[in-house]
Order: C-alpha cells, then sequence, then structure tokens
C-alpha cells in the first residue's frame, strides 16, 4: 500500500467500485485523509461523489483495491468490528435517512443511545444541539412534520452529537437557505477545530470558498483529481490532531 | 396489538428503535391460541400418562381366578376351596371372593337381571387375588398347579392380560399427544418466524440506519427479541387461562363418567405446575426463534 504514513485517519488505494456488471463508478481512487483536515468532495451529479461517501462511511465494500480506516483493514474487517468504526464516524446523509416513527430529539439521540449513553445523560446535549440548529421547539416534531430543512438540520445534528473523529456530510446544505448554510458550515468548521476530519461532498462553488483552509478532491467519471493537493503526501496543509488543538 | 416496553424492563434506545406496533400485529393471539392447543394437548398426554400408570400399579400384582361350573353348588365350594388355597399359597398377600351382588351388578348392564333365579345364565364365580410381585407365566402356573386338586373348574389369568390393549391404546394416545405438544412448538417457532422476517422488511430502512450509526447486530436483534418476547407473555398468559378453562371443562366431564380407569387420569399438583410452565417455554422458544432469524438475516447486511 502507498503513502502509509502514521496518522492517517482514512487510506484509499486504487480503489475501484462497480454496483452489479455495469462499469465502475469510480475508477483507481487513492488518497489519504488526515486527522483534523476539512476536505471538499466536489464534482458534477453522477460523478461518484456519493458512491465514495458511501465506502467513507463504510455502507459498501469497494469491488477492488484497499481501504485503511483508523488504522484498521476496512475490507477484511470482521463483522462484528464494523460498529465500532461506525461509530467514529458522523455521516450526514443526501436523503436525510432520519427515522420516521422517532421525534426530532429522539433521531438526534440516536447515535448516542446507540453507543450506550446513558439516559441521563442524553438529554441537555441533545436539547442543547437542537436549539443550536433553530429546533428546540420542534423536538417532539416527527420527520414528516418537519420542512425540508428542519429535517437537513435534524440530520446534521444526529451526525456530530456524538463528536466524530471523522464527519462525512453529502450535500449538507442543499436544502437550507443561506443563512443556515453558513451557520452549519462554522458548526462544521468547529468540530474541525476541535479534532474532527471533516468531508463534505458539494457541488456549491460558494461553499469551498468559506473554508479557505480546505483541502478540495474533485472526482470525475469516478476518477479522482487533486487541485489543491489534498491527495499528495504529505498534503499541502498537513495537520494532526495536537496541531490543531 | 401495540406494547410498550415499561422503562424499569429496558433502556429506552432499544425500545425505540423498531416501534412494537409494526411488529406485533396478531403476534399474540396466534401465541395464544398456540399455547391454548398447546396446553389442552399436554394435559391430555398428562392425563393419559397417569391412567396408565394408576392401571398399571393397580393392576401389576392382580389376578382373576373364575370357577366355570355350571352347578352352582358345586361351583360354591370350589370357590371356597380355591380362596382357602390361595391364602395359603406363598406369594399371594390377598385373596378375596367377589360376592354375588358385586358380580349381578357388574354384568347388569349387558345381560340385565336375568343371571338372577331358576333357569337364569349361569355366571362365573369371581376371586380376586393379589400377589406380592408382579405377575408372570410363572406364577400363572404355579397357582394353576396349586388349584387344579382343589379347584379343577378354576381358570386363573393375569389382570393385566385383559387390558392389554387398553395399555396400548393408551400409550398410543400418549406419545400423539407429545407428537403434537412438538408439532405446536414448531408451529409456534414458524409463525414468529414469518412474522420477524416480516418486520425486518418493513424495517428496513430503520435498521440499516441504525447499523451506519454504528448499531450492532446483537442490539437490533434484542429488539425483536424484547418485542416478541412481551407478545409471547401476553399471548402466553391469555392461552394458558384459555387452555385451563377447556382442560377443567373436560376433566369435570370424564370425572362425571365415574368409570375407575378415566377418573385415574386426575392430574396432579405437578401436573398443573407443568401445564403452567407451558407459556414460559413459549416465549423462550419464541424469543430464541426471533433473536436467530434476526441474526441470521443481518448477517447477510453490510
Amino acid at each position: 500500500m502507498s503513502n502509509a504514513a502514521e496518522g492517517e485517519i482514512v487510506q484509499f488505494d486504487n480503489v475501484g467500485l462497480r454496483y452489479g456488471t455495469d462499469r465502475e463508478v469510480l475508477s483507481n481512487v487513492s488518497f489519504t485523509l488526515f486527522p483534523g483536515g476539512f476536505y471538499f468532495l466536489t464534482g458534477a451529479s453522477g460523478a461518484g461523489k456519493t458512491s465514495l461517501l458511501k465506502l467513507l462511511y463504510l455502507a459498501q465494500r469497494p469491488s477492488r483495491g484497499a481501504i485503511r480506516m483508523f488504522g484498521s483493514d476496512a475490507i477484511t474487517l470482521p463483522r462484528d468490528r464494523l460498529p465500532g468504526l461506525r461509530r467514529r464516524i458522523g455521516v450526514v446523509f443526501q436523503e436525510f435517512r432520519l427515522v420516521s416513527h422517532l421525534s426530532a430529539f429522539d433521531n438526534v439521540a440516536l447515535p448516542l443511545r446507540v453507543a450506550g449513553v446513558a439516559e441521563r445523560e442524553i438529554t441537555k446535549p441533545v436539547s442543547d444541539m437542537l436549539e443550536w440548529v433553530g429546533l428546540a421547539d420542534r423536538m417532539h416534531a416527527l420527520p414528516a412534520q418537519l420542512s425540508g430543512g428542519e429535517q437537513q438540520r435534524v440530520a446534521i445534528a444526529r451526525a456530530v452529537i456524538h463528536r466524530p473523529e471523522m464527519l462525512v456530510a453529502d450535500e449538507p446544505t442543499g436544502n437550507v437557505d443561506p443563512d443556515m448554510a453558513v451557520k452549519l458550515l462554522r458548526l462544521f468548521e468547529a468540530l474541525n477545530r476541535l479534532g474532527t476530519t471533516v468531508v463534505v461532498a458539494t457541488h456549491d462553488v460558494h461553499l469551498l470558498k468559506r473554508v479557505p483552509d480546505s483541502l478540495i478532491m474533485r472526482l470525475d467519471k469516478g476518477r479522482l483529481s487533486d487541485p489543491t493537493g489534498a491527495l499528495r503526501y504529505p498534503p499541502r496543509v498537513p495537520r494532526t490532531r495536537d496541531e490543531v488543538q | 396489538m401495540a406494547l410498550r416496553l415499561p422503562a424499569f424492563l429496558s433502556r429506552n434506545a432499544d425500545a425505540e428503535l423498531i416501534p412494537q406496533g409494526r411488529l406485533s400485529g396478531p403476534m399474540p393471539w396466534v401465541i395464544a391460541i398456540m399455547v391454548a392447543l398447546t396446553v389442552i394437548a399436554a394435559a391430555a398426554g398428562l392425563a393419559f400418562s397417569n391412567t396408565a400408570r394408576n392401571a398399571s400399579d393397580a393392576l401389576t400384582g392382580g389376578v382373576t381366578v373364575q370357577i366355570v361350573n355350571a352347578n352352582p353348588v358345586e361351583r360354591e365350594r370350589q370357590a371356597q376351596a380355591a380362596v382357602q388355597a390361595l391364602r395359603s399359597t406363598p406369594g399371594v398377600v390377598e385373596a378375596s371372593l367377589v360376592s354375588q351382588a358385586e358380580i349381578d351388578r357388574l354384568i347388569e348392564p349387558w345381560l340385565g337381571t336375568s343371571v338372577e333365579g331358576d333357569g337364569a345364565i349361569p355366571v362365573p364365580a369371581l376371586i380376586d387375588a393379589r400377589l406380592r410381585d408382579p405377575v408372570n407365566g410363572e406364577m400363572l402356573g404355579q397357582l394353576r398347579r396349586t388349584l387344579r386338586p382343589v379347584a379343577p373348574s378354576a381358570r386363573v389369568d393375569a389382570q393385566s392380560t385383559w387390558l392389554k390393549p387398553v395399555f396400548s391404546a393408551i400409550g398410543t394416545m400418549r406419545w400423539l399427544s407429545l407428537a403434537l405438544v412438538g408439532v405446536l412448538a414448531f408451529a409456534l417457532a414458524a409463525a414468529v418466524l414469518l412474522a420477524v422476517r416480516n418486520a425486518l422488511g418493513t424495517n428496513r430502512e430503520t435498521i440499516e440506519i441504525v447499523h451506519l450509526l454504528g448499531g450492532t447486530d446483537q442490539q437490533i436483534a434484542r429488539v425483536f427479541q424484547r418485542a416478541i418476547g412481551f407478545d409471547a407473555a401476553g399471548g402466553g398468559a391469555i392461552g394458558l387461562a384459555l387452555g385451563l378453562v377447556v382442560v377443567l371443562l373436560l376433566g369435570r366431564q370424564f370425572g362425571g363418567l365415574g368409570a375407575g380407569l378415566v377418573s385415574s387420569g386426575a392430574l396432579g399438583w405437578a401436573d398443573w405446575i407443568l401445564l403452567a410452565l407451558i407459556p414460559l417455554a413459549g416465549v423462550g422458544l419464541a424469543m430464541f426463534t426471533a433473536r436467530q432469524t434476526v441474526v441470521r438475516a443481518l448477517r447477510k447486511m453490510l
């Protein structure tokens, strides 16, 4: 495996992905993500952004290549160790994927409950988080009773509530107004400053400009390019958790 | 039936992952019917076992001697002599002549009262003897040799021989009851399996999300296991109550027959306790089936 380095949080090496017998949606994708990095993944619709993110949040196994995450081989990792890795990742799904029968509060609390956090330690952080995203008065509403933007904010709150080591967000500001988009981006930056590696898939060029220190990975027809040196080793802006803190 | 788990029985997290109403459906009622039928089948099996055991205990050392002689005086003489001979035979604990009144009562349903008086049908004298040990061919031969000089008209038979076909039929019914219990347990497991598969399909999106948030197979399986467990407990209690009512009614009906063999099948305390444990076994079986079904299905997901 190339680019083996201490401290990398994710390492893809010649990864390819195809669904069924179709052509590859990702080809020879190789990159390394470091702790504390802020990465944008860009590309046109159908370029493979969501597929790449699925590999990142362990919802999909690649057809070929090697993936290391948090120091473990994510491809040969025994199935019973996957939950441990997934709990270190926060995910904002493009289509939100809120649990329809749970309230906004319970959706946001879900990662904490899954991780076995005591109920008495859940109420305050979840309430605070919902207040921060402007949904304090909607915490008992079901997803179907929330607007698209509100659902997106619940999805983001759920993704960050457990302070993940890596946050993966698929078009996280697609359904919110510009002010809320900026606010959410500030949340991601705050998390990033606390050491969370952030990967945001977007085709919104305005968003890229708002995070000057970010690194950009561009996908084009399943192939990755590197306009800001994000994929270089060492990366253009090498940052470790210690440096960030 | 929508069941909500009491807070003290479960962490809120697990209880809320899958909506209980979607999982339950008619499951508690299916389980209630299964448990009720199982209780009735098991009660029948236990009653047959009791009947066989009690009858066997009563007949194991029993011997019947018939004095078949048309002359009533000679019949009476040989009967008295046979009783005396039996009482002095080693191994014979008790020997008594069945009174004519008792014989008349026994045969009245078939022959009416025409066995009494002149010209009546001659009926053998009966001697009921009880041996210390179970009757075997050698013992029967020895009794025949003992009686031949004093009562040449005597016919000696082991009581258990007469009832062999009845014992055989009771044994068959007992095994049939056991087989029914097995079939019902299988049907219960199959019903749970189908319900859980259906619930897995309905809640697939939720399960995928929980997986992606780091939920383990065990956590998800526990949700299904608990939900089915509560369905089974509720259904099992209803089924037990229904089954016991039926068993009590049947018991009263059979008890009313007054036949010795039938009433010897009455259930004892241990039997009632065993019947009361059936719902618990049902709950255990349902939860085990649910867990296995969920874990196997989840293994196919990433």
